[in-house]
């Protein structure tokens, strides 16, 4: 299956680090029609060092913060080349020093649809192209002002993802862009400063930008990648020092990473992922760790004669 | 494929929405213009706080308005006023909604600005801002609750002595405004009967331009700025001319030095301490067989101000403060009753409802805020824009709020040192806090000694909010125990102190000769 585009949610969500490494939503790998996928995944994120501003340091008073979350995660083929998906996470939070008090809650649901409009053959080489559209809404009132262990940043956002496959024999490439509208949040106070005193509680969030560089092997029943992620807030202001972060902060992040599903050659249905991402660079954020499992269950509701994976051959 | 563009069509359009209409606005941005309901003509016998009298400081008599010098003042608000830029519209709208207000909302500001704790030097200790050298890392001031509280009472008391010293030189000479002088100046504010010599406005700023040296001394540009801004907005309005400015200014600035001088030999400046004297504490504490307060933060920092209870007060002097205001010990740290407390901020913090999670952020008032005070402040300027004071009003019920905020503050400081008491979460290291742990004793809670000041005095000014103010400030000292920061006695305790301080602030009220 096509796991969802973790990365996103994590990003746009608890953005304070946390990129999964099962983007899969940002691959090119497409359900058939009437093909019913379902998975769940689960997510440890850790840091003990982080970026005020570019200036980086650790913080004793937090030691080690540790995000942990799972996910349900259903995805639909309407069409060969269109899917549809979901997920809705429960997300808790950690701090293994200091007095800061961890969160727990259900997180942001997100929805995506992913079309594949055009297939291009040249001899071994195959290109293809994916418009990718998305909105993820919090599912709960989390409080967004207790950074670094609110569990969310609680804006509403909407995706536009283009992406271009690569593909020769077994060796592919995945390049992607998107651009992420974030609507503005509220707090629980009524005034904040970031750079000046703002008299409401309602902050104004910076759009972002996310980008994701993906190569490796794609086989029947293995898939083996290794990834390039950068998310890039389109504005916002740094930490100041010694400050705690906000939720309009500039969160700039650079991870690298690698992703392995594999699918029970006796028994398609069932597949298994794992994988880990590491943030190599940052601006305001966590320099996190990341390690994610999970497992997916097909079901083939239409005419049951090739699989996606058979499509992948 | 239809339906592939409709719902591309759908995010198209769900993107437009977002992408615009961002913008927010602040609760003050299209705040009217001040129109006094009482220009409180004789408010130049008001009872000063600093000042001997209102004439301590002499203001020269005014030129006559028939004069060229006069005349020649006038045409220069004529020839700005002939061609404005949006740029003089916007000044002149954000000042016509008062100048004591404004001001204090740009204090907040920089007190929020400058509301953070330095980070600690590569030893695992912590540098000390110098207001010597304000730019350098940590910048002065670190704008802390104390702080700021003392920031807010000495502005507010300097403006409020220099404006009784206008008030009572504006009678005296009785110059009329531009506006009414000459019928071809423009008043892009309400005009009002208030003579305006020497002006009200000018004078704040030769106030503000004074204390904000000493209070925040690397913000000069900043203040820089807004003064200028805030004079040029007062001749292009028509409200004032020159000369009105020239000796609001120069008025200001004297009384201003008067606050000055005592604020440089209230102790605040040491109210740091020193290795010796933050040792001391928690040997004596020891000494009375209770448990010291430790700092949680690692590497461990010294405690916040120590020495602030030391700061001359406002409205009492030390004597009564510490016999008739400072409360008795709380429940001892090995006592059945310390235990139950623990447990209930246990109880409160183990499950925290997102109802008292809610409290706890809206009352926080941590780093990178106005600080406690200054929540109050906004409480206050808000219910005041209602009231439609005149500036010297505005000044006067800052000045007696603020004041019970200082001595709010010199109390609670007091209190701590005096019991040096632990927080909830270094007798039971279960209790986690849903917000920032301060770095000071627990008893008597901060926010609740503030709350009960200022919902005092505020609800003298406002009589019909009373019942409002006195709910806030619960909420506020309870947020404290919801939050894991503190125990019930520190809050219950801390609003009793509060109220009594409130009081001394009544007293001074109903004997100042503006009720």
């Amino acid at each position: 299956m096509k796991k969802i585009l973790t990365a996103i949610l994590l990003l746009a969500g608890i953005t304070w680090s946390q990129i999964i490494l099962a983007q899969t939503d940002m691959d090119a790998i497409m359900m058939n029609k009437k093909q019913f996928c379902q998975g769940i995944t689960y997510d440890y994120s850790s840091w003990d060092h982080y970026w005020e501003g570019t200036f980086k340091r650790d913080n004793q008073n937090l030691g080690t913060v540790s995000t942990q979350s799972i996910m349900y995660m259903p995805n639909y083929g309407i069409t060969n080349k269109l899917n549809v998906m979901a997920s809705v996470p429960y997300v808790w939070t950690k701090a293994t020093q200091g007095t800061l008090h961890g969160m727990k809650g259900i997180q942001d649901l997100m929805v995506f649809v992913k079309w594949k409009p055009v297939t291009k053959s040249f001899g071994k080489n195959q290109f293809s192209l994916f418009a990718i559209g998305g909105m993820t809404t919090p599912l709960s009132d989390y409080p967004i002002d207790f950074l670094p262990m609110s569990i969310g940043l609680g804006s509403t956002n909407l995706i536009a993802r283009g992406m271009i496959d690569y593909r020769r024999n077994r060796f592919t490439v995945t390049g992607s862009a998107a651009y992420i509208w974030r609507s503005n949040v509220k707090l629980d106070r009524d005034n904040y400063y970031d750079t000046e005193l703002h008299l409401t509680n309602e902050v104004k969030m910076p759009n972002a930008a996310m980008y994701q560089l993906r190569t490796g092997y794609r086989g029947r029943y293995l898939i083996a990648e290794v990834l390039l992620t950068n998310w890039t807030t389109l504005g916002g202001f740094d930490i100041t020092k010694n400050n705690m972060p906000f939720p309009s902060n500039r969160m700039n992040a650079t991870m690298v990473g690698v992703n392995v599903k594999y699918t029970l050659k006796n028994f398609t249905h069932l597949s298994f992922l794992a994988g880990s991402n590491l943030t190599v660079a940052g601006r305001n954020v966590g320099q996190s760790k990341t390690f994610s499992a999970g497992s997916f269950y097909v079901f083939y509701f239409g005419k049951k004669v090739k699989s996606s994976l058979e499509k992948n051959k | 494929m239809k339906k592939i563009f409709s719902l591309a069509t759908i995010i198209t359009a769900g993107a437009i929405i977002f992408s615009c209409n961002k913008d927010i606005k602040g609760r003050t941005d299209d705040i009217a213009a001040l129109q006094p309901q009482n220009i409180d003509l004789n408010a130049g016998t008001w009872k000063t706080i600093l000042l001997t009298g209102p004439t301590e400081f002499s203001v020269a008599v005014p030129g006559a308005t028939n004069t060229p010098d006069y005349i020649a003042q006038v045409n220069e608000i004529k020839t700005w006023q002939k061609n404005l830029t949006s740029d003089e519209r916007r000044i002149v709208k954000y000042w016509s909604s008062g100048a004591v207000f404004r001001w204090n909302e740009i204090l907040r500001e920089l007190v929020s600005k400058h509301n953070l704790p330095p980070y600690q030097n590569a030893d695992g200790t912590y540098p000390v801002p110098n207001a010597n050298n304000p730019l350098a890392y940590p910048q002065f001031p670190f704008a802390n609750p104390p702080y700021a509280a003392r920031a807010y009472a000495y502005v507010n008391a300097a403006q409020y002595d220099a404006l009784v010293a206008a008030w009572y030189y504006k009678k005296l000479y009785n110059r009329l405004a531009p506006y009414k002088v000459d019928a071809t100046v423009q008043s892009l504010i309400p005009q009002s009967d208030l003579p305006s010599y020497p002006s009200e406005d000018a004078t704040i700023d030769g106030v503000m331009g004074e204390m904000m040296k000493l209070l925040f001394p690397g913000d000069q540009d900043f203040i820089q700025q807004k003064i200028d801004e805030h004079k040029k907005a007062r001749i292009i309005s028509g409200a004032n001319v020159r000369s009105d400015l020239e000796a609001g200014d120069a008025l200001g600035k004297l009384v201003a030095q008067k606050f000055i001088t005592r604020a440089r030999g209230d102790r605040a400046g040491a109210a740091v301490g020193n290795q010796t004297i933050w040792t001391q504490f928690e040997t004596d504490c020891i000494a009375k067989g209770e448990i010291p307060w430790y700092s949680y933060e690692i590497p461990k920092r010294p405690p916040m101000l120590p020495l602030f209870g030391k700061v001359k007060t406002w409205l009492f002097d030390s004597l009564t403060m510490v016999t008739a205001i400072r409360p008795g010990p709380p429940p001892s740290t090995k006592s059945d009753q310390m235990k139950k407390e623990c447990e209930e901020v246990y109880s409160y913090t183990a499950n925290p409802t997102r109802e008292n999670i809610e409290k706890v952020h809206f009352w926080a008032d941590g780093i990178s805020t106005p600080t406690p005070a200054g929540h109050w402040n906004a409480i206050a300027a808000n219910d005041f824009l209602k009231k439609n004071f005149s500036e010297v009003r505005w000044a006067r019920n800052l000045a007696l709020l603020n004041m019970a905020e200082m001595d709010a503050a010199t109390v609670t400081w007091d209190t701590k040192f005096n019991y040096f008491n632990p927080r909830p979460s270094q007798i039971d290291p279960r209790i986690k806090t849903l917000t920032g742990l301060p770095n000071f004793p627990s008893y008597i809670s901060g926010h609740s000694t503030f709350s009960g000041a200022a919902a005092v005095i505020l609800g003298h000014i406002i009589p019909e909010r009373t019942a409002d103010y006195e709910a806030m400030a619960l909420e506020a000292a309870m947020s404290r125990l919801y939050g894991g920061i503190h125990y019930r006695s520190d809050c219950e305790v801390g609003l009793t102190v509060g109220k009594k301080v409130g009081n001394y602030a009544v007293q001074r009220a109903t004997t100042d000769g503006a009720e």
